[in-house]
């Protein structure tokens, strides 16, 4: 087996998507505590121990700021800062209207049935937090 | 004794051998070779095992201890021999003394949840290690939240092995009952139980082992290790899952209420109260898991065939030459195996790269390790471990296959290093 093998296989994810998701993990969006915020909302996966708390400020109805903290896997962290990014400066039924195919869209990657929890992690911290909504819509509990 | 076991760790291990009886092995996985490193979840089933189980289910089904018939008979011989091989197996005095259960985790709430509930009060103390899986804390911490007694965790070093001095101070008088995992699932490291056990005797307190790690790559002797009560799961030792069992010593079980009430625990039932079947069969209450038990027999007719100190020797080997290339990986944590004697079982961190993205892409590689808390959350605070990624080895892994799993790590550092 050759090292070239190797590469191949574990890049078959695009390699450039690969690099903006590294980009995100290392050097994450909206990283930080907010003070002020009226909104806050904190989960982990206690299966793989991923930890998000997303926090925003909001004002008629438009997301003004929005930053996390938290800790764990790439696709999480990664995910965090692509949806805050995405919702800044978006009103509130954005984050409705957001579906998880569109946040799966976003992350690029291809996330197999075992990252699942991890790819939506934020979207579900970021919908109970603004709507109250912690479980998906339709979604076997 | 000893020329016994030299004996046989003489006898040849063949390891291309034995991986044919494992047709996982032949699955490619992502394009790659099944290299299957996630042993201490689970191990794999060789055929003799399965066939057994098949036998059982499709040519000699039927309920045990019930039945006049035929079918009846030889299901009830065979999950009473399948006792027995279980009791020959560790060395146990008798096989009345083997009581199956679904798995070590059972077994370990069926020792709470009977002798401890009939012998614990306020003022008692059970004392385990910091070490345990949770089902060797959580089942001690319901009944002490019930009865008043204490826990209480001998510390590691942070070396990671047992601090014994710990031990000497915190078993007492008090202390009731001392029980340790006989082999880590998270170092590997393989505990100094006999100490640990002169310590339990000397206060006159019972002593328990959770064998669910040590057993599948370690000749046990319940005799020889003098333990009051020994827990194991038949999944991670070739069995089927859904099955393991406790030892106990007899004298023990029979001064034990039953664990669990129903059908077949019984003598007789009336309505003012029951008397209780002979042992095993007071603590095996409802119908069996006749196949499966048939299948954690024939698991360890397995195993004694290969010879378990053949298997221990080769996977020793196996383990020396996984650490040396590990530890010349200057990215890599590794922890434990630092002190003292361990199994093959590796817990480790790759700079740089969380161990839920590292098992993943090592799983694209055909690689399967697992990562997380290894449910051994209180270890791994005190170790300062987060999550780490796991690599645990068996009798039918080979070098080449540890050479994958360095060759994959220095990839793992490499990608997230862009």
């Amino acid at each position: 087996m050759t090292d070239d093998a190797f590469k191949s296989d574990l890049l078959d994810v695009d390699p450039l998507m690969m690099d903006i998701l590294l980009d995100h993990y290392k050097h994450p969006r909206n990283f930080g505590e907010l003070d002020g915020a009226n909104v806050v909302y904190e989960e982990g996966n206690p299966s793989c121990g991923d930890q998000l708390k997303i926090m925003a400020k909001t004002k008629d109805g438009v997301i003004e700021d929005i930053k996390f903290v938290g800790k764990g896997c790439i696709i999480s962290q990664a995910a965090a800062s692509i949806l805050t990014d995405l919702v800044k400066g978006e009103k509130l039924e954005r984050v409705r209207d957001l579906t998880k195919d569109e946040m799966l869209e976003n992350i690029g990657i291809p996330i197999g049935p075992m990252r699942l929890k991890c790819a939506l992690l934020a979207l579900k911290v970021l919908k109970a937090g603004v709507y109250g909504q912690a479980s998906w819509p339709g979604e076997e509990e | 004794m000893m020329e016994a076991i030299s004996e046989r760790a003489a006898k040849q291990f063949d390891v291309e051998n034995v991986r044919r009886d494992f047709s996982v092995l032949e699955r490619k996985i992502n394009g790659h070779a099944l290299c299957y490193l996630d042993n201490a979840a689970t191990s794999q089933r060789p055929k003799a095992v399965v066939d057994a189980v098949v036998e059982s289910l499709t040519w000699s089904n039927a309920n045990i201890h019930r039945a006049i018939h035929t079918l009846g008979y030889e299901a009830t011989v065979a999950y009473e021999e399948a006792h027995k091989k279980v009791a020959r197996f560790i060395n146990a005095k008798s096989w009345r003394e083997i009581v199956f259960v679904r798995n070590a985790t059972e077994a370990l709430n069926l020792v709470a949840g009977s002798w401890g509930a009939a012998n614990l009060r306020a003022g008692d103390e059970v004392v385990v290690t910091i070490m345990e899986h949770h089902s060797n804390i959580v089942p001690w911490q319901l009944l002490a939240a019930r009865l008043g007694f204490e826990l209480k965790f001998i510390p590691v070093t942070p070396d990671g092995i047992l601090d014994l001095d710990a031990a000497a101070k915190l078993i007492t008088r008090k202390t009731k009952l001392v029980g340790a995992v006989h082999a880590s699932n998270v170092l590997g490291a393989i505990n100094p139980v006999e100490k640990l056990r002169e310590m339990a005797r000397s206060v006159g307190a019972r002593f328990l082992l959770d064998g669910a790690q040590s057993i599948p790559h370690m000749a046990v002797d319940v005799r020889a290790l003098d333990c009051d009560f020994f827990a194991a799961s038949g999944h991670k030792m070739c069995g089927p899952t859904g099955i393991g069992f406790l030892y106990a010593k007899k004298e023990l079980l029979d001064g034990m209420p039953p664990f669990l009430g129903g059908g077949d625990m019984i003598a007789t039932v009336t309505t003012n109260g029951s008397t209780w079947n002979e042992l095993p069969w007071k603590f095996e209450a409802g119908t069996s898991a006749v196949a499966e038990g048939i299948g954690m027999g024939a698991a360890v007719d397995y195993l004694s065939n290969i010879g378990m100190n053949s298997l221990f020797e080769y996977e020793r080997e196996l383990g020396g030459y996984v650490l040396e290339k590990l530890r010349a990986l200057p990215y890599v944590t590794l922890y434990g195996h630092k002190r003292g004697e361990s199994l093959a079982v590796f817990s480790l961190n790759v700079e740089g790269v969380h161990p839920h993205d590292g098992a993943n892409l090592l799983d694209r590689l055909g690689i399967a390790v697992r990562s997380g808390h290894h449910c051994a959350q209180p270890l791994m605070n005190v170790l300062g471990m987060d999550n780490t990624l796991r690599a645990s080895f068996y009798f039918y892994n080979t070098r080449e296959e540890a050479d994958r799993l360095v060759h994959a790590l220095g990839e793992l550092k490499r990608v997230f290093d862009r």
